[in-house]
This record gives C-alpha cells, sequence and structure tokens, in this order.
C-alpha cells in the first residue's frame, strides 16, 4: 500500500533584538560564560515586572507580513505555568489567547514542485534558561543567559507531504529572516517541533499523532522524519507496536526516536492573561511605521541585481547574506557599476576570506575602503593584481588603501621610461621567445609580457607594458 | 513580638511592609519560604521616600503574602493589641513611633488595620503608585498605599509617592497627582450599599451612623442604595486573587532564593519538602484554590467568568459613581478582630473581604478614616481625602 506523511511544523526562531524581550539584558544567547547576560528580572526574583521590548513586536510583525499572515490589531500576552529548574518564574509568558498574527500562508517549492503551505498563527514568547549536567559533580546547574530572549513561534497547518518540503521551508524561513534582519538564525536560534502522522494515500482520517520535540539541525529533522515514517508504517502494516499519541525525542547518534515520559504531554498549563503586560494595540499608523522600515526581501532585490547586469548565480549569492547587499548597494552608490562590485565581493573578498578560514559571511569591510580600491584600479594608479593585495591588507587588518600603497609601493609602474629599460633587458635575455613572436607565435607575446611584469614586481602599467613591448619587437621584424 | 522583622534606622520615621523590597535588607513577606532572601534593588516607592528626604525604620511585619485579615498568618508572629489583632505598621502608626507606613493592599489588610487603630490609610487607584519592587501576588490589584495618624499626612505622603513608572507597565500616564480637594464635602452626594452595612455588626453599624450623622450636619447629602453586585465582587475577587497568587508564588521553590529544605533526594522532593515546610496554611489553600480555577475545564466557569464579572462590577460603579461623589462602607465586619486557628483563615479572609473586595477588584480608591471606609471613582482621591480631612476636625470616635 502507499501511505501519505502529513506534517505540521512548530518551529521558534530568536528575534535579533538588541535586549530581551521583558528586561534590558543583551538580546542574544550566545554569552561569554553562564549567568553573565541576567538581571533581577529575568532570573525572576520578586518586585520586577515585565517590560515590553517593542523592537520584538516590530520584528514578530514583519515576519508575519513576509509570511502573509493577518496581524492581529489587538493582542495580548498569558502566562503559562509548569516547574522546571530553566524556567526561574515558575511560568512563561507567552500568548495563547490573542496571538499577534494568525492565518497566513506560504509557497515552498521542492524538485516535486510548487505548494502552499498553511501559517495557522505566530506567537510571541520568551525562551527559558538552560540545563547543563555536570558530569565530574553529577550535577545539573542552570544558565539563565537565554532565559526572556525573545522568540516568535510559527506555527503551520499539517499541510507538509514529504521531507522535502520541511527542509525547503525551513531553509526559506531561515533565509527570509536572516536577510530581514528579523532573526540571526545561528545555530540553536531556531528550533523545531514536527508533528508527523501516516495514512493510506487517498484516505482524508488523520492517522495517530507523534510530536518530536526541539530538533535544530535540518539533517536531523530530515532523519527524524524518514524514521518516525517507517516506525508509523510498520506499525500499521507488520503490527510491530502499538501507536500512540505522544511526544518523542530524537537521538542523532542512535539514530531513532524515544518516547518521552508522558509527564509533559499530560501537564495542564493553566494559561491566563498577564495583569503586569496590558494588550499592545497595533494601530494603523504603527502597522505602517514597522512596514517602511522592512527591508526587501531577497527574492525582489536579487531580480533587481539581475537588471543591473549582474548574473543571477551571484545575484542569488549575494541575497543569501544581507550584509553583502547593503556592502555592494553602498559601494556602488559611491560611483561604481554594481556588476563591478559584485566581482569584487563574490571573487576577490571571498577568496581572501577563504585563505583565511572564513566564509563571505564574515566579510567586514568599510563601503568606503572598497570603493577606494576599485577606483584605484579603474583609474589605472594601481593594477588589479596590487588591488587584491591591498583588498588584503584591508581585509585582514582595517589599514588604509591609499597610504597602504604608497607605504608598500604598489603605485602601478607608469614610468614609459623605466619600462622601456626593462621591455630592452626583456628581450635580451629572451631570444627564443622573441624568436617565436617573430615567427608567427603570438602567444611567446604573453609570456614576455609576464617577465616584463615580474620584473616590475607586477606594479607595471600594463598598458604601458604592452605598448612598449610591441614597439620594441616592431623594429625587430 | 517586635513589630520589624528588620529595623532599619531607629531615628527614621517611615515603616515600610515587608512586602516591599529594600536594597540589601531581607525580605521575608511574612512567609517562612522566602527567609533569608536579599533584594538587589530599592522598590520605587521606597526610592522616592528617600529622594524625598525621609529615611526607613524598618521592615513592618505583615501576614504571609499580605494575603490574611490583619497580619495573624506571618510565619514570625502577629501583632495584637489587648488580644485583638491590629497589624504591626498600623500599630507603629498609631504608638506615635512612625509618621507613616508604605503598605500593600491586595486583600484589605491594611485598610482593616487601619479601622481597628483608628488610623488613615488610603489605597489608591491602580496604577498610581509603581509596583516594582513590590513582592507580587495578587498582580491585578494589588496597590501600595500608605497608613498615617491623619488625612493630611497620608495625602502627603503618597503625593510623594504616586506617579508614571516606566518599569511598571501598569503604571498610569500621569507624572505626578494633584490630591487637592475641588468639590467641598457640603457640595457631595454620599451613599451607602445596604447589603455592606447589613454584614457588619453593632459597633461598626453605630459608627457609620455617627459619620452619616456628620456628613449630614456638614451639609454633604447621604443615600442609602442597594448594590447586589458587591457578593459577585467577592467572589470573583477570590477567584482573581488566588490564580494570581498561585502562579506568583509558584517561584518559591527552595533553589534560587529563600528557604529550603535541609534534606532531599531529588529535584521532586526538594520542590516539595521546601515548599511544604515554606508556606502557611492559607497560602497553600490559596494555592490549590487558585489552581483549581485555572486548571483546563475548570477556566471558562471560574477565571474567565471572575474576569468577566470584574468587567460587570465595573460598570455598575461607574453608575454608581454618575450619581454620587463617594461611597461610604464598612471596613470590615468588625474592629475587634480575635486571633483563630488557622485551619480557618481561608474562610475568614474571604468572609472579611467581602467589605475591600469592590475597591480590589475595580482597582477603584478606597480610604479608610474614623473606622469607616469611602470609596470613590478612579482617581478621584481628592474627594476622598476631602471627606477624611473632615472626618479628621469632626467629634466621631476614631
Ligand atoms: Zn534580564
Amino acid at each position: 500500500m502507499k501511505y501519505e506523511i502529513v506534517i505540521g511544523l512548530e518551529t521558534h526562531v530568536e528575534l535579533a533584538t538588541e535586549s530581551k524581550i521583558f528586561c534590558s539584558c543583551g538580546g542574544h544567547s550566545n554569552q561569554e560564560g553562564p549567568n553573565t547576560c541576567v538581571c533581577p528580572a529575568c532570573c525572576g526574583m520578586p518586585g520586577m515586572l515585565p517590560v515590553m521590548n517593542k523592537r520584538a513586536v516590530e520584528l514578530a510583525v514583519m515576519a508575519g507580513t513576509m509570511l502573509n499572515c493577518q496581524i492581529n490589531k489587538y493582542t495580548t500576552f498569558d502566562k503559562k505555568s509548569y516547574y522546571y529548574p530553566d524556567l526561574p518564574c515558575a511560568y512563561q509568558i507567552t500568548q495563547w489567547f490573542h496571538p499577534i498574527c494568525t492565518n497566513g500562508c506560504v509557497e515552498v517549492k521542492t524538485a516535486s514542485g510548487s505548494r502552499k503551505i498553511g501559517i495557522k498563527q505566530i506567537h510571541m514568547e520568551e525562551d527559558a534558561g538552560k540545563l547543563v549536567h555536570d558530569d565530574w559533580t553529577d550535577t545539573s546547574l542552570v544558565d539563565f543567559n537565554r532565559t526572556s530572549v525573545p522568540l516568535i513561534e510559527i506555527v503551520s497547518r499539517p499541510d507538509f507531504r514529504s521531507k522535502e518540503e520541511v527542509v525547503a521551508y525551513l531553509e526559506m524561513l531561515k533565509s527570509t529572516f536572516r536577510f530581514a534582519g528579523i532573526s540571526e538564525c545561528e545555530e540553536g536560534a531556531m528550533r523545531c517541533d514536527v508533528n508527523i502522522s501516516v495514512r493510506p494515500e487517498g484516505s482524508t482520517e488523520l492517522g495517530v499523532r507523534t510530536e518530536i520535540k526541539n530538533m535544530s539541525s535540518l539533517v536531523s529533522i530530515s532523519r527524524a522524519i524518514e524514521y518516525e515514517t517507517a516506525r508509523h508504517i510498520d506499525a500499521i502494516e507488520r503490527n510491530t507496536e502499538v501507536l500512540v499519541q505522544e511526544t518523542r525525542r530524537w537521538d542523532d547518534i542512535k539514530g531513532r526516536t524515544f518516547s518521552m515520559r508522558n509527564k509533559e504531554t499530560a501537564a495542564d498549563y493553566r494559561y491566563f492573561p498577564d495583569p503586569n503586560l496590558m494588550p499592545i494595540v497595533i494601530d494603523d499608523e504603527w502597522f505602517e511605521s514597522i512596514k517602511a522600515k522592512m527591508p526587501m526581501m531577497a527574492e525582489e532585490k536579487a531580480k533587481i541585481y539581475v537588471e543591473q547586469g549582474i548574473s543571477e548565480e551571484d545575484a542569488r549569492d549575494l541575497t543569501s547574506e544581507r550584509k553583502l547587499c547593503e556592502l555592494l548597494d553602498k559601494v556602488a552608490e559611491l560611483g561604481t557599476s554594481p556588476k563591478t562590485v559584485a566581482a569584487w565581493i563574490l571573487t576577490d573578498c571571498a577568496g581572501i576570506l577563504r585563505k583565511n578560514g572564513k566564509v563571505i559571511g564574515e566579510l567586514s569591510i568599510k563601503p568606503q575602503k572598497l570603493f577606494d580600491i576599485i577606483s584605484m584600479v579603474e583609474k589605472g594608479t594601481i593594477t588589479r593584481g596590487a588591488g587584491k593585495k591591498v583588498l588584503a591588507a584591508v581585509i585582514e587588518k582595517d589599514v588604509e588603501p591609499e597610504q597602504y600603497c604608497r607605504e608598500n609601493a604598489l603605485d602601478a609602474q607608469t614610468d614609459s621610461g623605466l619600462i622601456a629599460s626593462i621591455v630592452k633587458k626583456v628581450i635580451e635575455q629572451n631570444q627564443n621567445a622573441v624568436k617565436d613572436y617573430l615567427g608567427g607565435k603570438t602567444k611567446a607575446f604573453q609570456a614576455l609580457f609576464g617577465a616584463c611584469m615580474k620584473e616590475l614586481k607586477g606594479n607595471g602599467d600594463p598598458a604601458v607594458i604592452r605598448a612598449e613591448l610591441e614597439k620594441e619587437l616592431a623594429g625587430k621584424q | 513580638m517586635s513589630n520589624y522583622i528588620t529595623e532599619i534606622d531607629q531615628k527614621c520615621e517611615i515603616a515600610v511592609d515587608d512586602t516591599i523590597l529594600i536594597k540589601d535588607v531581607e525580605c521575608t513577606a511574612g512567609s517562612r519560604i522566602l527567609g533569608g532572601f536579599v533584594p538587589l534593588f530599592d522598590a520605587e516607592a521606597v526610592e522616592r521616600i528617600k529622594k524625598a528626604g525621609y529615611g526607613i525604620k524598618g521592615k513592618t511585619n505583615v501576614g504571609e503574602f499580605g494575603l490574611d485579615i490583619i497580619g495573624e498568618t506571618s510565619y514570625y508572629g502577629e501583632a495584637q493589641e489587648n488580644g485583638n489583632l491590629i497589624g504591626a505598621a498600623a500599630d507603629e502608626v498609631k504608638n506615635r513611633k512612625v509618621k507613616a507606613a508604605l503598605c500593600v493592599d491586595l486583600n484589605g489588610a491594611p485598610r482593616r488595620a487601619a479601622a481597628v487603630s483608628g488610623q488613615t490609610f488610603i489605597k489608591p487607584t491602580y496604577g498610581t503608585v509603581s509596583r516594582y519592587g513590590v513582592i507580587p501576588c495578587a498582580c491585578s490589584g494589588e496597590q501600595i498605599g500608605v497608613m498615617s495618624d491623619s488625612s493630611e499626612n497620608t495625602k502627603k505622603f503618597l503625593t510623594i509617592i504616586a506617579g508614571r513608572d516606566d518599569k511598571d507597565g501598569t503604571s498610569l500616564k500621569n507624572d505626578s497627582y494633584d490630591y487637592e480637594s475641588k468639590t467641598e464635602l457640603s457640595e457631595m452626594n454620599i451613599c451607602l450599599i445596604k447589603e455592606l452595612l447589613d454584614a457588619a455588626d453593632e459597633k461598626v453599624a453605630a459608627r457609620i451612623r455617627s459619620v452619616v450623622n456628620f456628613l449630614e450636619k456638614s451639609g454633604a447629602k447621604t443615600e442609602y442604595i442597594s448594590v447586589p453586585e458587591v457578593r459577585y465582587a467577592q467572589a470573583a475577587w477570590q477567584i482573581l486573587l488566588a490564580a494570581e497568587t498561585c502562579n506568583n508564588i509558584s517561584r518559591y521553590d527552595g533553589v534560587k532564593f529563600g528557604y529550603r529544605t535541609p534534606d532531599y533526594k531529588d529535584i521532586d522532593e526538594l520542590y516539595i519538602k521546601s515548599r511544604t515546610e515554606g508556606l502557611g496554611i492559607l497560602s497553600k489553600e490559596t494555592l490549590i484554590y487558585g489552581s483549581d480555577v485555572l486548571s483546563k475545564g475548570r477556566y471558562d466557569v471560574c477565571y474567565d467568568k471572575a474576569l468577566r464579572v470584574r468587567r460587570v462590577v465595573m460598570d455598575k460603579m461607574k453608575d454608581v459613581f454618575g450619581k454620587y461623589d463617594a461611597v461610604l462602607i464598612p471596613a470590615g465586619s468588625t474592629f475587634e478582630y480575635k486571633k483563630y486557628p488557622l485551619d480557618k483563615a481561608f474562610e475568614n479572609v474571604y468572609k472579611e473581604s467581602l467589605f475591600t473586595a469592590v475597591s480590589s477588584i475595580t482597582g477603584m480608591p478606597a480610604i479608610v478614616s474614623c473606622g469607616v471606609q469611602l470609596v470613590a471613582d478612579h482617581l478621584n482621591e481628592s474627594k476622598l481625602f476631602e471627606i477624611a480631612s473632615k472626618l479628621d476636625l469632626s467629634e466621631v470616635e476614631k
């Protein structure tokens, strides 16, 4: 029999705010050491009151807009109660009754085509802390750096039919949110609960649903879906086990899922509206100002680059990182063609970073400096080779391009007298090549040219060398 | 039993209830479970008092989390006078040991304390005094108020602590408040709620009558009206108070601060034993009740309904204040609260909350003066101070 997999996702995304959602601690969960980014509020000390971070609301609205959701004008916060050592107040502030965004949908593209995935809702909430187990003393330690970091939870409808769709959807979320600056989507900043059931193809009834909790790597998610699907089908076809609705945990090393103690699924979270947080009203004026601040989506931006003469592949690479687009736009604005800048970024900058074991996403260069290098090369003040050297020094040590050229004698040699004498010397020393050239082997010209450039340590003005060389060789014919 | 959990400076003139935080001073909230908890910051109200040039004499004892009648559930003992409960802060004010005390009113305890001790206490409009630095229980209704010997002093210190605070999301927008009277007592219409008068004892009823006489003599008009909603207010406030308190005191688990049981074998036992030993019976019953009204299947018929009743009571009282400047009601059923077996606390406190619930659930201001309670519409404290200042000068027994 053929089976259909039915999957729904709950995706938690850490918002890229400067501070936590209800206090002024830095918003990033990846801090120096444990409990270095905490205050009485996010440690759950009595007497502190939550104060709403407006930026988190704005980022949630942006996310909702990008996923074609309805943005609710009236939204409230609720308390969810449960005991766990990583939850300092024994409650989590979340949105249960009136989430900020509802009823969205997105298109997901895979090799087998494009399908619409419904978004049930997006709600905001605070993250919990982390437990660290210390094997040496056999104790669990708690780190509150992550408590109260703002999250959105995107709840999809059970519209996925394959693991490929799930992966495509998550990749799309990642790139969209990264590009829009909604989330850094770093390791662990995007976590997923996967709800999965299996049914005979053509059936309209849903099978028994299991939920695999808290996965962050796409590879694990894909493997977990594969494993869980096979487990469900085995249970249906060969009665290997009785499927029950439950929460399971994925073990990446063993490559299988395990039932979690049913404690958590049976819990009653006793939701109720948080009296300390007034309802948030997103009026038209605020909504419009958020929309005005929203960056262009990556796809639109790529289209514009293609119109500006950048290849489709380069446009895609550039729009994978918002930073690259910002850099390119700023350099182009200073007076270079976008196409030229794109080549410098994707070829030269990327090459230098690669040599240093870094990726293009880590590029950090002041637009003015990149512009200075490009224009020196275009004006012929330095050669392209020298340009690369300056670029490397700028990326690695943030030097001043012009000063660096001067100090390292990188300025192109345009002194035709000097070049003429070198050309004469090279012709002397390479009689065979001269003979070849005169005999019709035009390639020999390139060898002579290279030898001249080498004498000039790569800094010769190519046009002048070429002219001198041609003049000299013409005299020999 | 001393009135103070911690004495800070004998020379100073202001007492602060032990449910309000002072930096580096232990704060117990009358509970064993918070024993040893030393906060890292001052409550906003305390900071304002200090900025105005006053010092804090010490932390006055309160009933556990301030949930009880008049401090009888404190783990650290209770204040009594001639065998009657009086409340530590009220006792200090009455004996002129301090000029004023800051007290958190979440279920009427300081109002009852003021009534039995003949002092003045105001619970201002919800949102006028920052709750930053208050041990949280019933967040949707609790307010810091001022206890002192006269309406004049009460007004003076309320003016100091009231005003917008960005650290409290429920803080109202006004930076400060002008409590000077705009309406003379002689021009006021004051009503009495029959249902509450009927529920009080003869001494309280007699006091109300002598206040009515004085008001009439002063030219104010008085009228008796029926507000059956007061019973709903009592029941609904019980639900909201218990639910919010249950949620807020869940954080005291013996792990991070306060009391921790000496012997435990795992985290579950650490939680259970610390809370079993650390919390008193009234808190425990409040927790059970609060968990129930929020649980699946009960939320709609209990908590959600209570929220809707709050709206109904609010509307009713707005109606009342459309016609009257203030409502005159008892602050409690009696002037003499005896100590009683604490397994009756939950029931006894509920009975007494009948008189205080209207102001607690609506967030409307209430003042206690000469042993009676006056409630006004939101932000109409000036009317309450006007009446109380005249009562201060009257022949009415205090
Ligand atoms: Zn914090």
